[in-house]
């Protein structure tokens, strides 16, 4: 299946709103979550660490 | 193979580590491939034009939000029976991904709704399903959410999501009833256009790619889930060691 | 067994009936909130009567909704529930006997009332009737289902809007099945589908509800 062009492409036929408004918003759900699943362990490790120092303490 | 032996914290947390990356590969590759063939091999439908494509998204969004209930249901059924704490760890670390797929399917849903039959949200058996599961994922996060101890936390989310699995169906069945009394000669989302090979194609690709990326994304919650749950015990202890 | 399962049903109920203040809130709560949607949709007669149904049963639920958290908890704060687990009897019998004296209390009241405010929404006669069938298979249900919900969030804060959120998806074919008959007496096509649904998923409440409601109650108190 070819496209004539980009603007083609994303103009989908006239649903691009739609099409792109739907695969936009799933890559920013996995960059969401894998953001935050980041965020957890960085947080998680941080405590950990700080936690260590205050038993050797 | 003696299962018991990675459900010991100490022996599943590097093998999940392991594992991330080939996964996380997998579902890169198999998405590559899934919206290849979604926007540059499968036609344009007869009458959907292009705003079909959404289902490239939506079904297989779907398909992995029920699946990961039922994954879930089926971790929440071990922990309990055998008291492993791996399980529960497995079960709490699906959720949130579950959630968001639910979320994605619904989204998904109503803007491919919108363009076909000019409403944002249409009460059909499929979509009001995904939504009353939906109500369902976030029923047992706040539940865990709300309990402080994580032991009765693990034990009430399972409880809850096995009683949740198990009225899915009946759930689905009256949705379905529901449905059919109301709308009438009205519309289905459910009726998708009559699949070309290359669609159906898509669709499984594009679900695979979202059940390797789901496998990733639980192993790398389950193994943070596990360091926190575990920090007192020597393995983490030696880790941190090896830390600045 | 049997004489343990009255003793429950019969403290409650007695309880309860010192305390009417608070299953009193809860019936002004139903014709309160019953009220409500008139005032927020419009007095038009036929389009009250196609909403009528739906809004009294999701109004009955919230009512009774609105109780449930306390199932356990006033026992659990003075002790007596854990002495009753330590009973030879079994749990469920007590999670049984706590819900059927939940539904004696609050469910009943609720079907006295629903054909009342049925006029309001100008329901016919033939409705009312099926209006009232329809709650009294439908709030043990409730009351069954609510137990469990009761039982997992036992002592925590969050309260009576945890318990909904973790009861109300998995009620949805009750209301569709409770509602939906009443409509089908307005629509012509007849209730007994309806009904005999309602009453299959009340009796599969009646066979689980009350086990879960244990294992749940076990949880929550270790």
């Amino acid at each position: 299946m070819n496209w004539e062009s980009w603007q083609a492409f994303w103009a989908m036929g006239g649903y691009g709103l739609y099409v792109w408004g739907s695969f936009g918003m799933t890559l920013l759900c996995l960059a969401a979550e894998i953001g935050l699943l980041r965020r957890h362990r960085r947080q998680v490790w941080r405590r950990l660490k700080r936690m260590k120092t205050w038993d050797a303490q | 193979m003696n299962l018991y032996h990675y459900a010991s914290p100490s022996t599943f947390y590097p093998w999940a580590g392991k594992l991330i990356p080939w996964f996380a590969a997998l579902a890169l590759i198999l998405a590559a491939a899934g919206l290849y063939i979604g926007f540059f091999v499968a036609p344009t439908d007869f009458q959907q034009g292009e705003g079909y494509r959404i289902i490239f998204i939506h079904v297989p969004a779907a398909w992995m939000s029920m699946f990961i209930y039922v994954v879930m249901a089926f971790w929440s059924a071990i922990g309990l029976a055998f008291n492993t704490r791996q399980s529960f760890v497995m079960a709490r670390a699906l959720a949130p991904t579950g959630a968001m797929f639910t979320f994605v399917a619904l989204w998904t849903g109503a803007l491919w709704g919108k363009p076909m039959w000019g409403a944002w949200w249409v009460w059909d058996a499929r979509l009001t399903s995904e939504l009353i599961l939906l109500f369902l994922y976030v029923g047992v996060m706040a539940l865990q959410a709300a309990i402080d101890d994580p032991r009765r936390a693990d034990r009430a989310g399972a409880l809850l999501n096995l009683v949740g699995v198990i009225n899915v169906p009946v759930i689905y069945f009256s949705v379905k009833w529901w449905n059919t009394l109301h709308q009438g000669a009205s519309v289905s989302l459910t009726r998708a256009p009559s699949m070309a090979q290359t669609m159906l194609w898509g669709m499984l690709i594009m679900a695979l790619a979202a059940w390797m990326y789901t496998i990733a994304v639980t192993l790398v919650r389950a193994r943070t889930l596990t360091l926190e749950r575990e920090r007192q015990s020597e393995w983490v202890r030696a880790r941190l060691e090896g830390q600045p | 067994m049997l004489r343990f399962l009255f003793t429950v049903i019969r403290r409650d109920v007695l309880l309860a009936a010192r305390r009417r203040g608070d299953w009193l809130t809860a019936q002004f709560f139903f014709v309160i909130v019953v009220s409500m949607f008139p005032l927020g949709i419009g007095p038009e007669p036929a389009m009250l009567r196609s909403i009528g149904p739906g809004v009294v049963w999701v109004a009955a639920l919230l009512a009774s909704l609105l109780s449930l958290d306390r199932l356990f908890a006033d026992d659990y704060r003075d002790g007596s529930l854990e002495q009753a687990m330590l009973s030879p009897c079994p749990m469920a019998l007590l999670t049984l006997g706590k819900a059927i004296a939940h539904w004696v209390i609050n469910g009943i009241p609720l079907l006295l009332i629903a054909p009342l405010l049925g006029i309001q929404f100008n329901l016919p006669a033939a409705a009312l009737w099926i209006l009232v069938l329809s709650l009294a298979i439908g709030t043990p249900i409730l009351s069954l289902l609510g137990s469990i919900g009761a039982a997992l969030t036992l002592g925590l804060r969050g309260g009576g809007a945890l318990v909904t959120l973790l009861i109300m998806p998995l009620y949805v074919p009750a209301l569709i099945f409770g509602a939906g008959a009443v409509e089908g007496v307005l629509s012509g096509s007849g209730s007994e589908a309806h009904l005999s649904l309602l009453g299959a998923f009340l009796v599969l409440s009646l066979l689980l509800a009350p086990w879960v409601s244990a294992m749940a109650l076990k949880v929550s108190v270790e």
